[in-house]
C-alpha cells in the first residue's frame, strides 16, 4: 500500500518537474546566486524562489540550509550542500564533489528564515513518502497559516490515505481558512468545529486568529470553542500538576534514596551525600566523552553503561569514606555531620580542580529527548524515564534488603548491633557495604539527574537539604516513608507553584515541614520500639 | 583624628618606589560563583603576562595579586581592603555579581582606589572609583527588544520577562516593562515571572510560557535567568519542544561559557544579546582567541563577553597610566575619561565621563556547536547610560565625573544628589 | 563582693580569656589611634576591623556553644539569628542615610526607590531610632527562637530531627530574604552605610569604638554564659544534654530549660550580627545560608564544645586561617584545608583544642601527683 503511494508521489513529482523544467532551472540558478550574497533579505528571496520553482533540488537545498549544511565558496560564489553523511554536492549541477574547495562558508540564517524554510518545506513535503514528514509538514503549515499553501494542501488531503495524517491536513487547512480573508462563512464554521475537536493550545491560537471579516456567528462560535478548549485545558492543568509533581517527586526520591540508607538505616548524617550524586554525574560525563571519542554511533548506550560504573565508582568512594572516617564515629551522629561536611568540601574542590569550575555537557540519548502527547497532556520522555527508573531502583532496593543475605545482615546490624555481632555477622564489613550501597545509589541518581540539571561541582549542594527533608518527613529508617514523602512534597510543591510562585511555594513547603515535625516528631512513618531511642 | 586621616591617606596611595606595579584580581575561585569568575582571573593573568612581555608600563613590570573572596560578599569587602591597604595595588579588576560590587564600593571610596567591573549589570550607579566595562541596560536589553520587534526578529507582540529574583533582572524587567508599554504593548501581553537562584524544576514555568504563547500573537521570552538555573531551563525548553521559530528566548546572561554545559542541537535559533561573541570574525578577535587557548593550554576553551570587557578595561587602564605618567588613582581617574581602546569586534570603545564605555550591541543566535551567529548588530557603538530613562526615580539623573564631578546629578533640581 | 562572687565563677582559662580580651579592648584601639603608622606596634585599621569581625564570630560561637555544648541542641540555624540581628542593625543604618542616597529620597532607601516602592513598609517603621533598633537586634532573633523552641521542645523534637528543622528554618529564611518583594533589598541586601549615631562609619575613631564595643560585648556574653552554666540552672542543662528522659523523670520541665537557653543564645547571636554589620559594611541574605551555620558549628568543635572559651577561640582561629588561606598562591586550596580541618578535628580532637589542652594538663598533673606519691610510699616501705 505505502509502496504504491510513494510510487504515485514520485510520479507526481516527475510530472511536475517535466512541466516546469525550463522555468525552474532559471529560478533555481537565481536563487543560488542570491545565497552567495550572504545577506538575510537575499537569502529570504532565494528561499521563496526555490520553493516556488518546483525544482527537484529545492527540498534537499532547503533542508541543508536549515541544518546549516549549505555552503558558499566566497571565491567562485558557487553553492554546495553537504548531506547528513558528509558528502559534498555542487548545488548548480547536483553532482557530488570529491575534493571540497578551501574556505567554504556556511550560508547563515535567522529565525525568520528558519520559519520561511519550514513553510516552504511544509508545502514541498506534503507528498513525501515518509508519514512522519507529512505529519511534520501538516504541523508547520498549521502554525504558519499561509494562504498560499492552501492549494497544495487540498491536493495532498485528497491523496492522503492515512486517517491520522488526513486529519492533521484538514486541521491545517482549517487554520489557514480561518486566518484568510477569502474563506466563505460555511468554510469558517466547519473549520471552527474541526479545531474545537482538536482542543489544544495550537487550536486556541488558530481560533484566535480568525479573520476580521468573519460573520458575527462565526466569531461567536470561535469564542465558544476557545472557552470550551480553555475549560478543558484548565481541567487538564490539574492532571498536569499531578504529573509535574510526580516527576519532581521522583527526582527528590532519587536524590534521597541513598540517604535513606546511610542516614535512615545507619544513622550517619551524611552531608557528603550530595557530592556522591555529583560524582555520579561526572562519571556519566566521562562515559559520554569516551563514547563521543570512540563510538559516537552507540551514544544512546552511554547511560546504561554509565549506570553500573557510577554505582561502582561512588560506592567505592563511599566505602573509602566509611573506612577512613565514619567508622570511628559510630554512635556520635552529630559528629558524623561535621566530618562528612568536611568530606563534601574536599570532594567539591577536588572535582573543581580536576574538571574545572564550569558546567560540563552531558547529552540526552534519543530516547530521553522530546515529548509526546497523552490526551492533551504533554509528557516529556526524559521525565517519564526518570520516574520509571526511580521506581525500578526503589523496587530493586527493597528486594535487595528483603531477599539477599547482605540485606538480611544489614537489617540485623541496624536492629541490634551487638546481637548481630554475637551471631557471627562481621558488623564492620556490613557497615562498609551498607554505606557503599547508599553512596552507590546516590551515584546512579547522579546518572539520571545529569539529564535535567547542571553537571557542575555545586550540583550536590542543591540537593542535600531537599534530600534530608524527604527522609525526615518520611520517617527515618523507613523506605516506604521516603517514597510517600518525596511524592507528597513534589505534588504539593507543584500545586502551590502556580498559586504562589516558585519561591513562595518552596518557603511554604519548608514551613509546613517544620510544623509537621512538631506534630509528628519522627516523621510520617515512625519506627517503633527500642531502636527509636538509640 | 587629623593624624588618623593623614595615616589613612598615606595608606591608601600606592607607594611609588615599588619596583613593580601591583594589580589586584578580585574574583571568586571557590563557591557558587567560581563557575563564572575563575575564567576572568585567568584572562587577567594572561593580559598582565602579555603586558609584561611588552615591557610593562612606565618602565615597570606589572604584578598580579590574586585573592579568593570565595563567593562570600562580606569577604569581598575584606579582600578589597586587604588588596588596597596591605598589597598596595594600583587598581583592582574584579567582581561579578551586583552584590559583590555593592559590598566593595564603600571600601574603594574610602581608600580611594580603582575598580574595573566587567559584567553587564542593572545600571543605576555611577561612582568615581569604579569603571563599568560591562553593558548597562541600554547596551543590551533595549536593543534586544528592539530587534525582536523588528521584522527580522519576528515582529513579537507578546512578551514573557523571566528572571531570577535578584536586582539585575528586577531592574532590567522594570525598564523593559516601561519601554514596552511606551511602545504600545498592552499590560496583558506582558508576563513577568521570577524564580529563585539555582531553580532546577522548570516544568511548570515552561508550560506556562507555552500557554501564554498560544494566544495567536507572536511571543518571545526575555530571559534574565542567572547562571546555574539556565542549564535545566534550556534542557526543559528542548524537551518540551519549544523551538526558536515558535517562541524565541533571548537571554542576557547566557554566553559561550554557560552553553558549554548544554547540548545545543535542540536550541538552535534561541538568542542572546551581548557586546561580544567569540564567533565574531575579526583579526584582533582571532588573535585573542588563539592566545587564550594557548595560555589555558586548551584548544576548546571558549571566550565570552565579560572577558572582552576586561581586555578593553585593562587596555584603557594602561593607556590612562601612560597618559597620566603615574599609577596614582586620582591621576588615573582623571586621565582615563576619553581614553579609547580597540575592542575585539572591530570598533574602538571609549571611556565616557559617566565611567561607562561605548560598546556595539549584537544579537546572536545559538548554533548547534554552542557558538553564536551574529544576526544583528548596531551600526555604531552605543554609549552606556548609567541612569535609565525609563525609570521614574532615575530619568532626571545624570553622571558626569569630568564637568560636574558628580555621579547622580539631578538635571531638574540642578543639584548633585 | 559582687566582683569576687563573679570571679569565683571563672576557671583559670576563663580568667586568662577575660584578661586577654580586656587587654585587646583597650590596647588595640589605642595602638591604632595613638601610635604613628611608622611604629612597629601600630595596628592598621583594616587589621583592627578584621579582628573585630573575628570577635563577632566568637560571640556567635559562644552562643552556639551554650546550646550545643551545654544543652545538647545542635542548631544548624544559628546563622539565621545572627543574620536577623544584622538586618535589624542594617535597617537602622539604612535609615540613617536619610536623603543622602543616590536618588535623594528623604525616607526611602535607594533600593526601594528604583523598585518603585511608594512608602516605607510597616516593618521598617521605628528603625530610625537607635534604641528601638537595638531592642529589635535581640528581640527579633529572640522571638523567633522562642516561638521555634516553644513548638519544637514541647513536642520533644530532639537530636538529628531538631538539627534538620533548624536547617530548614534558616533555608526558608534565606529564600524569603532573597525575594525582592520582602522589602529587605533582595540579594543585594543592605549596604553603603554612612554613619552610626551621627559618627561617620568609615572614620578610624568609629571603627576603634566599634571594635571596643565588640570586645566588651564578648566579655559580657562570656560572663553571662559562664554564670548561667555554673549555676544550678547550668547543672540542669548539662543533665538534659546527657540524659534528657531521666531529667524529665526527675521532675524538671526540660522544655523550659531548653527554651530559656535557646532564646538567650539566639539573642546573643543577634547581638553578634548587629556588631558585625557596621564593621563589614554589608548584610545580605547569604548570611542565612545553611553552610554558614554549619561552619559556625565547626568553630565550636575546633575550639572545644562545652568549654565556652574554646568556642570563642575556635571562631578566631578558623577565621584567621580562612583569611590567611584565601590570599595568594594558597587560594585554590582553602576548601581542602577547611574540609581536612573538619575531619581531623572530629576524629583526632573530639574535645577540640581547649579540651585537648585540658586533658593534657590533667594527665601531667596526675603524673606529677603520682610522682609525689611514689617517694612517700617508698619511704613508708623503708
Amino acid at each position: 500500500m505505502s509502496r504504491l503511494k510513494s510510487f504515485c508521489a514520485l510520479c507526481l513529482c516527475l510530472l511536475a518537474l517535466a512541466l516546469h523544467a525550463p522555468a525552474a532551472q532559471a529560478d533555481a540558478a537565481s536563487a543560488l546566486a542570491r545565497f552567495a550574497e550572504d545577506s538575510f533579505p537575499e537569502t529570504a528571496k532565494a528561499i521563496e524562489e526555490l520553493g516556488a520553482s518546483g525544482d527537484a533540488r529545492a527540498q534537499i537545498i532547503l533542508e541543508s540550509l536549515a541544518a546549516a549544511r549549505l555552503f558558499v565558496d566566497p571565491a567562485s560564489r558557487a553553492v554546495y550542500w553537504r548531506t547528513a553523511s558528509g558528502v559534498l554536492h555542487e548545488a548548480a549541477s547536483g553532482a557530488p564533489v570529491a575534493t571540497p574547495p578551501a574556505g567554504l562558508q556556511p550560508v547563515r540564517i535567522n529565525n525568520r528564515l528558519r520559519t520561511a524554510i519550514q513553510n516552504e518545506l511544509g508545502a514541498l513535503t506534503l507528498m513525501a513518502p515518509d508519514p512522519a514528514r507529512r505529519r511534520a509538514a501538516a504541523e508547520s503549515l498549521f502554525k504558519a497559516r499561509d494562504p498560499a499553501a492552501l492549494a497544495p494542501l487540498e491536493n495532498a488531503l485528497k491523496a492522503e490515505k492515512d486517517p491520522a495524517i488526513a486529519r492533521a491536513f484538514a486541521q491545517a487547512r482549517a487554520a489557514i481558512l480561518l486566518a484568510s480573508a477569502g474563506a466563505s462563512n460555511e468554510q469558517r464554521i466547519d473549520s471552527i468545529a474541526l479545531l474545537r475537536a482538536r482542543a489544544d493550545m495550537g487550536a486556541i491560537a488558530a481560533l484566535r486568529s480568525l479573520h476580521e471579516s468573519a460573520s458575527a456567528d462565526a466569531k461567536g462560535l470561535a469564542g465558544d470553542a476557545v472557552a470550551a478548549i480553555e475549560g478543558r485545558l484548565r481541567l487538564m492543568s490539574h492532571v498536569q500538576n499531578v504529573w509535574y509533581g510526580l516527576s519532581l517527586g521522583s527526582v527528590l526520591l532519587l536524590a534521597a534514596i541513598g540517604l535513606a540508607i546511610t542516614f535512615g538505616v545507619m544513622g550517619v548524617i551524611n552531608m557528603a551525600h550530595g557530592e556522591m550524586v555529583m560524582l555520579g554525574t561526572y562519571v556519566t560525563f566521562l562515559v559520554q566523552e569516551a563514547f563521543r571519542a570512540h563510538a559516537p554511533a552507540w551514544f544512546d548506550l552511554s547511560l546504561p553503561v554509565a549506570l553500573p560504573l557510577a554505582f561502582l565508582a561512588t560506592g567505592l568512594v563511599g566505602i573509602a569514606i566509611e573506612r577512613g572516617v565514619i567508622r570511628f564515629l559510630y554512635g556520635r551522629p552529630l559528629e558524623t555531620l561535621l566530618a562528612t561536611w568536611g568530606v563534601s568540601l574536599i570532594l567539591q574542590q577536588a572535582v573543581r580542580t580536576a574538571f574545572g569550575p564550569t558546567n560540563r555537557e552531558v547529552g540526552a540519548p534519543s530516547y530521553m529527548s522530546g515529548a509526546f502527547d497523552l490526551f492533551g497532556l504533554s509528557v516529556t520522555w526524559g521525565r517519564l524515564w526518570i520516574i520509571v527508573f526511580t521506581l525500578v531502583v526503589f523496587g530493586a532496593l527493597l528486594l535487595a534488603l528483603k531477599r539477599t543475605s547482605l540485606g538480611l545482615h544489614m537489617r540485623a546490624v541496624t536492629q541490634n548491633r551487638r546481637m548481630a555481632a554475637s551471631m557471627g555477622i562481621r558488623t564492620p564489613w556490613v557497615d562498609a557495604m551498607t554505606f557503599g550501597l547508599g553512596s552507590g545509589l546516590a551515584g546512579i541518581a547522579g546518572v539520571a539527574l545529569s539529564q535535567i540539571d547542571n553537571v557542575s561541582p555545586n550540583l550536590g549542594q542543591s540537593y542535600i537539604i531537599d534530600s534530608f527533608m524527604v527522609v525526615v518527613f518520611g520517617g527515618v529508617g523507613n523506605l516506604w516513608g521516603a517514597l510517600v514523602s518525596a511524592f507528597a512534597l513534589g505534588v504539593a510543591n507543584k500545586f502551590l507553584e502556580p498559586l504562589a510562585g516558585a519561591v513562595l511555594a518552596k518557603i511554604f513547603i519548608l514551613v509546613l515541614l517544620i510544623l509537621f515535625i512538631q506534630k509528628r516528631p519522627r516523621g510520617l512513618f515512625a519506627l517503633k520500639g527500642r531502636a527509636v531511642e538509640a | 583624628m587629623v593624624a588618623g586621616a593623614a595615616m589613612m591617606a598615606s595608606a591608601g596611595a600606592p607607594v611609588m618606589a615599588q619596583e613593580t606595579i601591583k594589580v589586584g584580581i578580585l574574583h571568586s575561585l571557590s563557591g557558587t560563583m567560581a563557575i563564572s569568575e575563575t575564567t576572568l582571573k585567568d584572562v587577567m593573568l594572561m593580559l598582565i603576562e602579555e603586558q609584561n612581555k611588552k615591557g610593562g608600563v612606565l618602565g615597570k613590570k606589572l604584578e598580579a595579586v590574586v585573592v579568593d573572596p570565595a563567593s562570600n560578599w562580606p569577604l569581598f569587602a575584606e579582600k578589597a581592603r586587604e588588596l588596597i591597604t596591605q598589597q598596595k595595588v594600583a587598581a583592582v579588576f574584579g567582581c561579578w555579581t551586583s552584590v559583590s560590587r555593592k559590598s566593595v564600593l564603600p571600601v574603594f571610596k574610602e581608600l580611594n582606589n580603582i575598580l574595573f567591573y566587567p559584567v553587564q549589570y542593572e545600571g543605576e550607579e555611577s561612582e568615581r572609583n569604579v569603571f563599568y566595562t560591562g553593558a548597562a541596560p541600554n547596551q543590551q536589553a533595549i536593543p534586544a527588544v528592539d530587534y525582536l520587534m523588528s521584522k527580522d526578529g519576528g515582529e513579537v507582540k507578546r512578551w514573557v520577562l523571566a528572571g531570577t529574583d535578584y536586582v539585575y533582572p528586577r531592574t532590567t524587567n522594570k525598564i523593559l516593562e516601561a519601554y514596552l508599554k511606551a511602545k504600545g504593548v498592552a499590560a496583558e501581553d506582558i508576563m513577568i515571572n521570577y524564580t529563585p537562584f539555582g531553580h532546577s524544576d522548570w516544568q511548570t514555568i515552561v508550560f506556562d510560557v507555552k500557554k501564554f504563547g498560544s494566544a495567536g500573537k507572536k511571543t518571545a521570552v526575555v530571559s534574565t535567568i542567572n547562571g546555574d538555573a539556565n542549564v535545566p531551563f534550556y534542557k526543559e525548553l528542548a524537551n518540551q519542544g519549544v523551538k526558536a521559530t515558535d517562541i524565541p528566548v533571548v537571554a542576557f546572561s547566557v554566553g559561550e561559557e554557560e552553553l558549554a554545559g548544554v547540548d545545543t542541537s535542540n536550541l538552535v535559533g534561541h538568542l542572546a544579546a551581548w557586546n561580544y561573541f567569540q564567533s565574531v570574525k575579526n583579526p584582533s578577535n582571532a588573535e585573542f582567541i588563539a592566545k587564550w587557548q594557548a595560555f589555558t593550554k586548551n584548544p576548546k576553551r571558549v571566550t565570552n563577553d565579560p572577558m572582552e570587557a576586561h581586555v578593553v578595561g585593562f587596555a584603557m587602564w594602561i593607556k590612562a597610566i601612560e597618559k597620566a605618567g603615574a599609577t596614582d588613582p586620582d591621576k588615573v581617574i582623571d586621565a582615563i575619561v576619553g581614553v579609547e581602546a580597540p575592542n575585539l569586534t572591530g570598533g574602538v570603545s571609549k571611556m565616557l565621563p559617566n565611567h561607562h564605555i561605548t560598546k556595539p550591541v549584537m544579537i546572536g543566535e545559538i548554533r548547534a556547536d554552542g557558538q553564536f551567529d551574529v544576526v544583528w548588530q548596531t551600526k555604531d557603538l552605543v554609549p552606556g547610560d548609567a541612569w535609565s530613562d525609563f525609570l521614574d526615580g532615575s530619568k532626571d539623573l545624570e553622571a558626569d565625573w569630568v564637568g560636574k564631578k558628580c555621579g547622580n546629578f539631578n538635571v531638574k533640581t540642578g543639584k548633585c544628589g | 563582693m559582687i566582683l569576687r562572687a563573679l570571679f569565683e565563677r571563672f576557671d583559670k582559662a576563663g580568667l586568662v580569656f577575660l584578661i586577654v580580651l580586656a587587654g585587646a579592648m583597650i590596647l588595640i584601639p589605642a595602638a591604632n589611634l595613638l601610635l604613628p603608622v611608622s611604629s612597629p606596634l601600630h595596628v592598621p585599621t583594616h587589621v583592627m576591623s578584621l579582628i573585630g569581625k573575628y570577635l563577632c564570630y566568637a560571640i556567635l560561637a559562644l552562643a552556639l556553644d551554650l546550646v550545643w555544648g551545654y544543652c545538647g541542641i545542635l542548631s544548624l540555624g544559628h546563622g539565621a539569628f545572627f543574620a536577623l540581628g544584622g538586618y535589624a542593625m542594617g535597617m537602622y543604618l539604612m535609615r540613617q542615610i536619610g536623603p543622602r542616597g543616590v536618588y535623594s529620597h528623604p525616607v526611602l532607601p535607594d533600593f526601594m526607590v528604583f523598585l518603585n516602592w511608594k512608602e516605607l513598609p510597616w516593618f521598617w517603621q521605628g528603625f530610625d531610632m537607635f534604641p528601638f533598633a537595638m531592642l529589635m537586634v535581640v528581640l527579633a532573633p529572640g522571638l523567633l527562637a522562642f516561638l521555634f523552641g516553644w513548638f519544637a521542645f514541647r513536642s520533644r523534637v530532639t537530636g538529628v530531627y531538631l538539627s534538620i528543622i533548624t536547617q530548614a528554618m534558616t533555608y526558608a529564611l534565606l529564600l524569603a530574604f532573597f525575594r525582592n518583594d520582602m522589602g529587605f533589598g533582595g540579594n543585594n541586601g543592605l549596604t553603603d552605610f554612612k554613619d552610626i549615631l551621627g559618627f561617620n562609619i568609615q572614620a578610624q575613631g568609629t571603627r576603634a569604638a566599634l571594635f571596643a564595643c565588640t570586645a566588651l560585648a564578648l566579655i559580657l556574653c562570656y560572663a553571662l554564659a559562664r554564670w548561667m552554666v555554673t549555676t544550678s540552672f547550668g547543672k540542669v542543662l548539662v543533665a538534659v544534654r546527657d540524659a534528657e528522659s531521666r531529667t524529665r523523670f526527675l521532675g524538671y520541665r526540660v522544655e523550659h530549660y531548653k527554651l530559656v537557653a535557646f532564646t538567650l543564645s539566639a539573642a546573643m547571636a543577634g547581638l553578634a550580627g548587629a556588631l558585625y554589620v557596621p564593621q563589614v559594611g554589608i548584610i545580605n541574605p547569604s548570611e542565612f545560608a545553611p553552610a554558614n551555620s554549619i561552619e559556625a558549628v565547626i568553630w565550636v568543635a575546633v575550639g572545644g564544645r562545652g568549654t565556652l572559651v574554646g568556642a570563642a577561640l575556635g571562631a578566631v582561629v578558623v577565621n584567621f586561617l580562612k583569611t590567611w588561606f584565601t590570599t595568594g598562591a594558597l587560594a585554590p586550596y582553602w576548601l581542602f584545608m577547611l574540609g581536612a580541618l573538619f575531619i581531623v578535628v572530629t576524629l583526632a580532637l573530639p574535645k577540640g583544642i581547649v579540651g585537648a589542652l585540658n586533658a593534657f594538663g590533667e594527665r601531667r598533673r596526675a603524673r606529677a601527683a603520682a610522682r609525689e606519691q611514689e617517694p612517700k610510699t617508698a619511704e613508708q616501705n623503708a
